[in-house]
C-alpha cells in the first residue's frame, strides 16, 4: 500500500466538494478514477498534493507510506510534492512554462530534490527523455515548448514528473487535449513506466476507453463519493452501481449495447480472465492490441442518442 | 447540385522568413443542403484552415470553393452579400463579444437575415436556454451555454451552411456530445448543410451522415459514416480507429501509429501518408495518389 485516502473531505467555502472519498493506491498499479465534470476527481488529486485551492478545508486523512499527508507543514509537503508524489496535468502547453528550455524544467526540481550537480542533473535529464521516448534526447534538451508537438510536450511533462523518481504519480486527464493517435502512444508509455518502475498511479479521466485500456482498478465517482471500485474487469463490464451503468450506457460505442440489453452474461468468461491478467500481463497486453479490425459494430447511433447525456437521471 | 462545393483547394500560409506552409493542398469536398459531413484528421492537418478558407476568413491560393454555385469571396471590410454560411468557432469564451449582452449579439445576425419578427430570446430558447438570459452578458454562462449562445447567433443569420470549426473541443466533456447533437439537429431541422470539424471521432460518429478523414492537407477517405465506422479503407482511417480505446474492461491497450505527422511545410514525397504507412509499397514512395472516395494505391478506382 502506497498511497491510502481515507474518508478525505474538502470543504470550499462552505460547499462540500468530497464527502468522504476512500481510495487505496498500490505500487505498479494503475488507479482510475472515473466521473463526470464536477465530481470532485480533479480536487481528489489536488488534495494529495496540498495544491487545493485557498480557502478550502480538509478532513479524513492521505496517507503515503503511513505517513499523513494533510497536516505535514508546508516544508515537509514540499519535499513530498514532486519529490515522492508527482504529478501530470491536462494540457502540457499550459503547464510547462514556456520560456525556459525543458532542460532547465526537467533538472530545477531534481537539483532541488535530489541535490544533484548540474552534470549530474543533465545526464539524468536526458536518460530520463530517452526513457519517455523523445527522439533526439541530447538536442531536445536544449530546446522550448513551443518547438515539440502536443504528443512530445506531454511525454516531456511525464518526463518531469518522473524526475525525481517519485513513488506516486497523479495523471490529471494526461490525454484528453491529444489526438486520438498520440493519446495511444501516451497510454502506452504511462502503462509501461507503471509496470517498469513500480509507479503507483491515479488516473484521473472522465473516459472510459481510456480508464479500459490501462486502469487495474477503476473507482466511479459521483458529487464527491466514490459509488463503485473495483477491479477493471468488473466494474466495466458488470456494473453494480446504477450510476456507472448509466455512465457506460452514455457512451456513443456500440458494443456495449448488446452486452447491457440482450445478454448481459455472454462477457463473464472474459472479464474473469481478464480480472486474474492484471498487473503483470503488461507485455500480454501490447501483443494484443490490435483492437482495429474487431471493430465490427456499426454506427448504432439512435440507441446512443436517447440514451446519452443523461446520466442523473437514471442514478436517481 | 451540391450546397457546397469544394474542389482542389489549396491554401498556403505565408509568414516572413519562413517557408510557405501549404496547410490546404487538393482537398475537395461536397456538402448537400439538409447534410451532416464531419470532418476528422489529427491537430495540425489543415480542418480548421480549410474550413476558414470556406467562409473567406483565409484567401485561397489555388482550387475553388463554391457556395450555391457562386465563388465565395473573401471576407473584407465592405457589407458581404454572403450570410449564407455562418460559423461557430472554437472557443466561446473569445468568439463572443465580452461588453455586449448577449441578445444584442443575437439580433445582429437576425438583422444581417431582416429577420425583423424574431425576437433574441426564441433562438435562446431554440438553443434550449431561458428566455430572459437575453439581456445578460457573456460571462454570466459557462463554456456549454456560451457555445449555445454562439450557435444561437449563428442560426439568428438564418444559414443554409453551418460550420463547427471544433465547436466542441473548448467544452467539459460532458458537454460535448449535448452541444454537438444540438448542432445537428438545429441545422438538419432548418434545411441547413453543416460541416463539423472536431479531432473526436466518437462524437463525429454520433451525428455526421459523412466522414472526411483530412491528413496533411489532403482528404484522404470520405464515406458514409456507418460505412467508414464499420469498414474503414484508408490505412490512416483504420490507424485512426484502432486508436480509440474500447471500454470493454478488457485492459487492451489502443494500436499506436508510429511517429508523428510530418511537417506541412515539407510534406513527403508520393503519398502523404508513406512513412507512416504500415501497408506502404514502391509506388507510395513515388505518385501522390490523387483519387477518391479512398486516395490510397490500394484501392484504386478501376
Amino acid at each position: 500500500m502506497t498511497l491510502d485516502i481515507t474518508d478525505l473531505k474538502v470543504t470550499i467555502g462552505g460547499k462540500e466538494i468530497l464527502r468522504g472519498v476512500d481510495l487505496t493506491l498500490t505500487a505498479g498499479r494503475v488507479h482510475g478514477l472515473a466521473g463526470e465534470s464536477g465530481s470532485g476527481k480533479t480536487m481528489t488529486g489536488l488534495a494529495v498534493l496540498g495544491l487545493l485551492p485557498h480557502g478550502s478545508r480538509t478532513a479524513g486523512s492521505i496517507r503515503l507510506d503511513g505517513r499523513e499527508l494533510l497536516t505535514l507543514p508546508p516544508k515537509e509537503l514540499n519535499k513530498v510534492r514532486g519529490g515522492e508524489v508527482a504529478m501530470v496535468f491536462q494540457d502540457p502547453a499550459t503547464s510547462l512554462h514556456p520560456m525556459l528550455t525543458i532542460g532547465r524544467q526537467l533538472t530545477e526540481h531534481m537539483r532541488h530534490h535530489l541535490g544533484l550537480g548540474r552534470a549530474e542533473a543533465k545526464a539524468r535529464a536526458v536518460e530520463l527523455l530517452g526513457k519517455v521516448r523523445i527522439p533526439g534526447p541530447e538536442e531536445a534538451y536544449g530546446r522550448f515548448p513551443h518547438q515539440f508537438s502536443g504528443g512530445m510536450r506531454q511525454r516531456i511533462a511525464i518526463a518531469v514528473a518522473l524526475a525525481c523518481s517519485p513513488k506516486v504519480l497523479i495523471a490529471d486527464e494526461p490525454t484528453t487535449a491529444l489526438d486520438v493517435t498520440v493519446q495511444a502512444g501516451v497510454l502506452r508509455l504511462l502503462r509501461g513506466l507503471c509496470d517498469e518502475l513500480g509507479l503507483a498511479v491515479l488516473l484521473v479521466t472522465h473516459d472510459l476507453g481510456v480508464m479500459s485500456a490501462v486502469a487495474d482498478e477503476v473507482s466511479v465517482m459521483k458529487d464527491g463519493l466514490v459509488v463503485e471500485s473495483g477491479p477493471r474487469g468488473r466494474v466495466l463490464r458488470e456494473p453494480a452501481h446504477p450510476y456507472t451503468r448509466a455512465l457506460l450506457d452514455s457512451l456513443p460505442d456500440a458494443e456495449l449495447d448488446p452486452a447491457e440489453s440482450g445478454t448481459p452474461k455472454s462477457g463473464t468468461p472474459e472479464s474473469g480472465t481478464a480480472k486474474s491478467g492484471t498487473a503483470k500481463s503488461g507485455t500480454a497486453k501490447s501483443g494484443t492490441a490490435r483492437s482495429g479490425t474487431a471493430r465490427s459494430g456499426t454506427a448504432r447511433s439512435e440507441t446512443a442518442n436517447s440514451g446519452a447525456a443523461e446520466p442523473d437521471a437514471e442514478a436517481r | 447540385m451540391s450546397l457546397l462545393t469544394i474542389d482542389d483547394l489549396v491554401v498556403e500560409h505565408r509568414s516572413p522568413g519562413r517557408p510557405v506552409v501549404r496547410a490546404v493542398a487538393g482537398a475537395s469536398l461536397a456538402v448537400a443542403a439538409g447534410e451532416v459531413v464531419g470532418l476528422v484528421g489529427e491537430s495540425g492537418c489543415g480542418k480548421s484552415t480549410l474550413a476558414r478558407a470556406v467562409c473567406g476568413l483565409n484567401p485561397v491560393t489555388g482550387g475553388s470553393v463554391a457556395f450555391d454555385g457562386q465563388p465565395v469571396t473573401p471576407l473584407g471590410l465592405r457589407r458581404r452579400k454572403l450570410t449564407g454560411i455562418q460559423m461557430v468557432f472554437q472557443d466561446p469564451y473569445a468568439s463572443l463579444n465580452p461588453r455586449r449582452r448577449v441578445g444584442d449579439q443575437i439580433a445582429d445576425g437576425l438583422r444581417t437575415a431582416g429577420d425583423t419578427t424574431t425576437a433574441p430570446a426564441d433562438l435562446l430558447e431554440r438553443v434550449g436556454l431561458p428566455r430572459d438570459f437575453a439581456g445578460r452578458h457573456p460571462h454570466e454562462f459557462s463554456g456549454g451555454q456560451r457555445q449555445r449562445i454562439a450557435i444561437a447567433r449563428a442560426l439568428a443569420a438564418r444559414p443554409r451552411l453551418l460550420i463547427g470549426d471544433e465547436p466542441i473541443s473548448a467544452l467539459d466533456a460532458s458537454a460535448q456530445s449535448q452541444v454537438a447533437k444540438l448542432m445537428r439537429d438545429l441545422a438538419v431541422e432548418s434545411g441547413a448543410g453543416l460541416l463539423f470539424i472536431s479531432h473526436d471521432l466518437s462524437v463525429v460518429r454520433l451525428i455526421a451522415d459523412r466522414i472526411a478523414v483530412m491528413y496533411l492537407g489532403r482528404i484522404v477517405e470520405v464515406g458514409r459514416t456507418a460505412e467508414v465506422w464499420a469498414e474503414p479503407r484508408h490505412p490512416y482511417t483504420k490507424a485512426l480507429l484502432g486508436a480509440i480505446p474500447k471500454p470493454d474492461g478488457m485492459g487492451v491497450l489502443p494500436a499506436e501509429l508510429p511517429g508523428d505527422v510530418p511537417d506541412p511545410a515539407n510534406p513527403p514525397a508520393g503519398c502523404r501518408f508513406h512513412p507512416r504507412c504500415p501497408l506502404v509499397m514502391d509506388v507510395c514512395r513515388e505518385k501522390e495518389p490523387d483519387f477518391g472516395p479512398v486516395a490510397c494505391w490500394l484501392h484504386e478506382p478501376k
